[in-house]
């Protein structure tokens, strides 16, 4: 029998060791996974909060008493932040990433699992510390995710910009390391750790996608931490990195000399990959969803595989387009509206390709092929809204309207999620060994689709007719008054859809439970998780160790005795 | 056209990083993670690691390449002056301690290569080791010279003396937050200063190893990976200064 | 099941179409020389866009229905793709991306690579928390100096920009809480913000630029409608973002005079 590659631990006794501290990548995938799924939670009890105001500006909440102006900007800050790190940078990769990327190459764990389990016990106190805010006097800061300087980097423009934002900034600089950490194993196990016949063209789309948002993190996250400490010092030491001469309420800050553009130049060159790194594993979850449950290989798994190559290297070219009114020179905003036009090819030929991957299928709607369809739909219409705003002269009237949060919501807060809802029902079986409930599935990707739908398309009106961005009130200019029957729309919209979520969140612990039992291989797919027990021993294969014979989608191969054929099946596929 | 043939292959041992079969095939492996040196599982250990180093070494890199690019960008900012209703550059460089600071650089490449002979000096004994365990050769007393240590001390040293050239710009009105020039000036060689200071914690993993006495193989894999991250922060000090000293 | 998706995308799609076609919800009637060549580039941007999405929506709608799994189904076809059609749909997608950039881009240049011709109405646009000041330069064209260190924001007016009372320049500046303009005339706006990062949007003017403290920034429009257009903040700059507007009054160039020249007299 073939010897197993050296696997650094033995399996571990103890609770403690077993399921707090663990090393098992697969352990600590859940543990990002349950992370997020709290913070999800949060993220979306801040926005029905937010939406709640808007139309109705002095309801009296529940224990919560009135939503004052300054509590709603913390809201829009703290409800971005938390959904774009603590959703969108975790589950995807830090979840679904860590449990199945070793298995996927035929690994027994990541290259480095103490630095795995670091890595996630460090998320968890960025994800304390940002919680903190809330708590501390002047509570969570106003500026925004984006945290544009000088309003960040002045104790005083506003309440919560004390302490609560001196916490923001801790939180994302310790994030921050943590992300490095985690890119660092991604990295190294897909460079190091594939086993014989995994090459890489021959890896799932899923495992290319993780490999390229770590890369894009390795580069991204330390000019964020770059940009975070000099805040900090601006803010607490009296350097003067982003803030000119000025005053605030009338009196001098104090400062000069510096450059709030320069903060956006430093945030923006980290948060257009970061936007890409919060979309790549969906893209790469649809691929292998879509192809499994049409039975049919991917359509151009080369191309597949350059334009996620693509996207993010052009992914570090664009950043600003999100500076075109900036006061940056208009030729600079020239040059990278051209970039940000040629970043959408790639993305187009991943749709194109995804529907050439229909096409001439046998489709099967089990619930991870409902939210992979649903992802293309959803990318679709808010990737369309991009040549728009990429556009500078069509930003004029669109930018900080709300058409830009229209459009990032659909493909970050509802594409992207609608990745991670794929991932869920895909994988559920092999992490758990049940069957989760199709019927409220079902259930939970209508009300979804709907509902998402309801909530963000309009925002596209409302940008076109002028609404401005992260405005509490639409009661002081006449012009919105009109638009306030669409935003109560939205905010019906946006209850019934955070609702149907806790149709999922039921259905995924009950199965956990209750589920019906699951197979080795329920979804009959071909990739290296599904030649192994449910749920997946220890060191992923019982002591063998997979060799790969074949590519990542061989379904519907001629001649073969079934639909599919397993990438660990010695009978082997001839290349054509 | 694809075709579906049923060939049933020999199943070969199993090496990682996907086709290449560079390693001999493993005899009698596995023995719950103490592999002696001479096993390919260590060489293939000390790839990962290395491959881990330069892999972590990028987003350091990365955080530089952001320092530097707000340092030149800060130097030629214009900013608007109400006073005279004009555009201004208020960018004047800070006297730097250069002399402490060729001392400190001197002291760190020192460290350098007391730190080089630490690694050479370890690989050779890994890749002796084998031949020691026959009876009746001996290789002579080597005397092991004490190069971790040493480079140990050196560390120290630089980081003393950053702080002596610290308090000489203190000493001269120069604090972080005085002017654009020695915000930047504390900031990058604040910066590198934690990362090397990383390096001594690596260090100081180093001689617990020793003195817990970790097979060489591990010992190996430790000082070899702290060496290289050693040179690459020798390497960025020596940009910072060029930075600082000609950049400006 | 595929029946059941089909409708439900194409319903969305259909209905979110319905919406943009009909404008039920547009931009405001646009009063700038901007607006035509600006509203233009939109619209074949949109129509374009507009195609793309009906047909991709509607594709996947049809394509989920039609290859749905069923016992009378064929086989999936085994195709790994088809570099012919990659090539074409890449480029074709290529060319329309990058040729609706470059097809819009003249726009941007009018706008933003050339300065305010001579004569053109110069106003400063000073954006502070949470209001926004207007200063005309007045006869002597030229605008006075203002110190950071005597604004007095609670004083309102000269005040609150700290102007110089000691700059005989500053001495005719006329500062007001309402922009007035006059029509058919391009107006030059110098931006700029106090504390935080402002931005100065007009939507009835297609006109929008951030005020950033530090900077002084040239822009420039020209109005071409008479009316009140609302001016509002489109930068987060803290509690009263959303209170922070203003209005833009254009009126005919003598009624601008006679407006100027009573602020003037009221200074006396």
């Amino acid at each position: 029998m073939v010897a197993q590659e050296s696997h650094q631990h033995a399996a571990p006794q103890g609770f403690i060791r077993k399921w707090v501290f663990s090393l098992d990548h697969k352990v600590i995938g859940l543990q990002y996974y349950f992370l997020a799924l709290t913070a999800v939670f949060v993220g979306m009890f801040l926005s029905l909060l937010m939406r709640i105001h808007l139309i109705w500006p002095t309801a009296i909440l529940p224990l919560l008493g009135a939503i004052k102006p300054e509590t709603y900007l913390s809201l829009v800050t703290m409800h971005g932040t938390i959904m774009v790190f603590f959703v969108l940078t975790t589950a995807p990769q830090g979840g679904f990433g860590n449990y199945f990327l070793p298995i996927q190459i035929g690994a027994p764990d990541m290259a480095f699992p103490v630095l795995n389990m670091l890595s996630f016990w460090t998320t968890f106190t960025a994800y304390i510390v940002m919680l903190a805010a809330f708590f501390v006097v002047g509570g969570a800061p106003l500026h925004g995710w984006t945290g544009y300087a000088p309003m960040s980097a002045l104790q005083s423009s506003g309440p919560g910009e004390g302490l609560g934002a001196d916490l923001w900034i801790i939180s994302i600089a310790v994030f921050c390391i943590a992300s490095l950490m985690g890119a660092l194993n991604f990295i190294t196990t897909t460079l190091d750790m594939r086993a014989r016949g995994m090459s890489m063209m021959r890896m799932p789309l899923t495992c290319w996608s993780w490999f390229i948002t770590a890369i894009l993190g390795l580069l991204a996250f330390g000019v964020l931490l770059s940009a975070g400490i000099l805040l900090l010092m601006d803010r607490n030491i009296g350097t003067s990195f982003f803030l000119p001469l000025g005053t605030i309420n009338g009196q001098l800050t104090g400062h000069k000399g510096g450059s709030p553009l320069l903060w956006q130049h430093l945030f923006w060159f980290f948060g257009h990959p970061e936007v890409y790194i919060a979309i790549l594993p969906g893209m790469g979850v649809a691929s292998q969803i879509l192809s499994t449950f049409s039975r049919k290989p991917i359509f151009g798994y080369k191309a597949m595989v350059y334009a996620m190559l693509s996207i993010g290297l052009l992914g570090f070219m664009v950043w600003g387009h999100h500076m075109f009114m900036s006061g940056m020179s208009p030729y600079t905003a020239f040059a990278f509206s051209i970039m940000t036009m040629a970043i959408g090819v790639p993305s187009a030929i991943k749709t194109f390709n995804w529907l050439g991957t229909l096409h001439k299928g046998r489709i099967r709607f089990h619930s991870p092929m409902l939210f992979a369809i649903g992802f293309v739909s959803l990318f679709v219409s808010g990737g369309l809204s991009g040549p728009f705003l990429a556009q500078p002269a069509l930003d004029i009237p669109l930018h900080d309207t709300a058409f830009v949060p229209g459009h990032f919501h659909l493909i970050m807060g509802v594409a992207a999620i609608f990745g991670i809802f794929a991932a869920t029902y895909y994988w559920f079986p092999k992490m758990f060994g049940r069957m989760m409930n199709e019927k409220m599935a079902r259930i939970h990707f209508f009300l979804t689709l709907i509902g998402t739908y309801c909530v963000f398309m309009p925002m596209h009106y409302l940008g076109l007719a002028g609404q401005p961005r992260r405005y509490s009130q639409l009661t002081e200019l006449a012009y919105l008054h009109p638009l306030i029957g669409l935003n109560t729309f939205m905010t019906y919209a946006a209850i019934v859809t955070v609702a149907a979520q806790l149709i999922f969140l039921f259905n995924l612990f009950w199965s956990m439970f209750k589920g019906q039992k699951a197979s080795d291989n329920p979804w009959e797919a071909t990739t290296l998780e599904w030649t192994t027990a449910t749920p997946p021993p220890h060191d992923n294969f019982g002591g063998r160790t997979p060799v790969v014979h074949n590519g990542p989608y061989e379904y519907s191969v001629p001649g073969a005795p079934r639909d599919y054929v397993m990438q660990s099946d010695p009978a082997t596929v001839q290349a054509h | 056209m694809a075709s579906f043939t049923p060939t049933i292959r020999t199943p070969h041992p199993t090496t990682s990083r996907g086709k290449r079969a560079d390693l001999p095939p493993v005899v009698g492996g596995g023995d719950g993670g103490r592999p002696d040196p001479g096993s390919p599982d260590y060489g293939a250990r000390l790839r990962r690691a290395r491959l881990g180093l330069a892999v972590a070494l990028t987003p350091i890199t990365m955080l530089f390449v952001a320092f530097t690019s707000a340092y030149i960008v800060r130097q030629g900012l214009p900013t608007f002056d109400p006073h005279t209703n004009t555009v201004v550059h208020d960018w004047i460089p800070v006297p730097l301690p250069t002399r402490l600071f060729l001392v400190n650089t001197c002291v760190l490449l020192l460290s350098s290569v007391s730190i080089e002979y630490a690694r050479r000096q370890l690989a050779r004994q890994v890749a002796l080791e084998p031949v020691q365990s026959i009876p009746g050769v001996s290789l002579g007393t080597e005397r092991n010279f004490p190069w971790l240590a040493l480079t140990l001390v050196l560390g120290l040293c630089f980081l003393l003396g950053q702080w002596l050239a610290w308090s000489d710009l203190a000493s001269r009105g120069f604090y972080v937050a005085t002017g654009p020039s020695s915000s930047f000036v504390y900031l990058l060689t604040g910066a590198h200063a934690v990362h090397l200071f990383g390096g001594i914690l690596a260090l100081l993993v180093a001689g617990a190893a020793v003195v817990l006495n970790r097979p060489l193989a591990a010992r190996r894999i430790v000082v070899d990976v702290t060496a290289w991250y050693w040179h690459f922060m020798a390497l960025l000090w020596i940009y910072i200064l060029a930075l600082l000293e000609f950049a400006h | 099941m595929g029946l059941v998706i089909l409708c439900v995308i194409w319903l969305i799609t259909l209905a979110s179409t319905y919406f943009f076609v009909a404008k039920t919800w547009w931009f405001p009637h646009g009063a700038s020389a901007a607006t035509a060549a600006l509203d233009h580039q939109f619209a074949v941007t949109f129509i374009l866009m507009g195609v793309i999405f009906l047909a991709a929506q509607l594709a996947l709608g049809y394509f989920v229905w039609r290859y749905r799994d069923q016992p009378s189904a064929t086989r999936a076809d085994y195709s790994h793709g088809n570099l012919k059609l990659e090539i074409i749909w890449t480029t074709l997608t290529a060319i329309l991306f990058v040729g609706l950039n470059l097809l819009g881009s003249p726009i941007w240049a009018a706008e933003r690579f050339r300065p305010a011709v001579e004569g053109a109405t110069r106003v400063e646009v000073t954006g502070m928390q949470f209001a926004w000041y207007f200063r005309y330069p007045g006869p002597d064209g030229k605008f006075g100096i203002a110190r950071p260190e005597l604004e007095d924001p609670s004083a309102g007016g000269e005040a609150a920009l700290g102007l110089d009372p000691a700059d005989p320049a500053s001495k005719d500046d006329v500062v007001t809480g309402t922009m007035v303009v006059p029509v058919d005339r391009e107006v030059e706006v110098i931006l700029r913000a106090h504390d935080v990062i402002h931005s100065f949007f007009v939507p009835a003017m297609r006109f929008k630029q951030d005020a950033v403290p530090g900077l002084a920034i040239h822009m420039h429009f020209t109005p071409t409608e008479k009316g009140n257009f609302e001016i509002t903040c489109a930068e987060l700059c803290g509690l009263g973002h959303y209170k922070m507007h203003g209005m833009l009054k254009v009126v005919s160039q003598d009624e601008f005079d006679k407006w100027l020249a009573d602020r003037e007299a009221e200074k006396q």
